[in-house]
């Protein structure tokens, strides 16, 4: 807990990886779960590759795909730690060719500038 | 100013580590403090005492040991990233039945708070990855 009573920070998670493939993904949402009893003020983000983490329907048991635990519920869970700031970048999602009804968790979409503007006002900004 | 240093990856394979490494050591030359390093990922693998490379470069494993003693430095491997990866402890590696331990000297296991307290405690988290 922190040392300084009701100190309250801007945090960004910064995703830039696709779910499976590197431990990235999961690893930080480790962090973010953990970061959680801290009550900061906490905002995930999803750009290139790392929009994949949210998409529904995601395959990895061994009959199926790659016999990996599907951690994707995982993101629905957020909610339920008052983690609920999730901004996924518009450009890498249309790269992708993935809409809003692709993904399984409510998000913003954000362009560029809007990026920019958030990742502005953070006092820390933990990327994997 | 104070600092927080996160380490994503791993000594020789990836630029990361020398990177915080040169960070850190020109902070600290500066007159900065640093808070505490934290060492995620593979990150964790910058903390075992049984790297032997090559003589006649640098050694990544030891150089941190050496600058952790040199300005009493707080570096933090976390504890279950280093699990996944065969880092131990004394006390871990009895808690969780291995015949062995791996820790270099100058760092400790804790968990992912102590990187959550960083940032919160510093003034600016700086991280290397790849």
């Amino acid at each position: 807990m922190p040392e300084e009573e009701g100190v309250i920070k801007k945090f960004l998670y910064l995703n830039r990886k696709a779910p499976y493939g590197s431990i990235y993904a999961l690893e930080s949402l480790e962090v973010v779960l953990i970061g959680a009893a801290f009550e900061q003020d906490v905002s995930l983000a999803f750009i290139d590759d790392g929009v994949y983490q949210l998409k529904k329907n995601q395959q990895t048991s061994v009959s199926s795909g790659i016999g990996v635990k599907d951690f994707s519920k995982t993101y629905r869970a957020l909610e339920g730690y008052d983690v609920e700031k999730l901004y996924v970048d518009k450009k890498s999602m249309e790269e992708r060719g993935l809409i809003e009804d692709d993904l399984l968790v409510p998000v913003e979409i954000f362009d560029e500038a809007q990026m920019a503007e958030l990742m502005e006002q953070q006092d820390v900004i933990l990327s994997f | 100013m104070k600092f927080a240093i996160l380490v994503n990856e791993g000594p020789y394979q990836h630029q990361a580590s020398d990177s915080a490494y040169q960070f850190a050591r020109a902070a600290l030359k500066k007159g900065h403090e640093i808070f505490r390093i934290f060492f995620y990922h593979d990150g964790v693998n910058n903390g075992t005492r049984l790297t032997v490379p090559p003589q006649d470069d640098r050694n990544i494993v030891n150089r941190w040991s050496e600058l952790a003693k040199e300005y009493s430095l707080d570096l933090v491997v976390c504890i279950a990233a280093a699990q996944r990866r065969g880092l131990l402890d004394e006390n871990e590696a009895k808690r969780q039945g291995k015949d062995a331990n791996n820790i270099a000297e100058g760092f400790r296991i804790s968990g992912l708070g102590q990187l959550i307290e960083a940032g919160i405690q510093s003034e600016r988290l700086v991280v290397f990855g790849d």
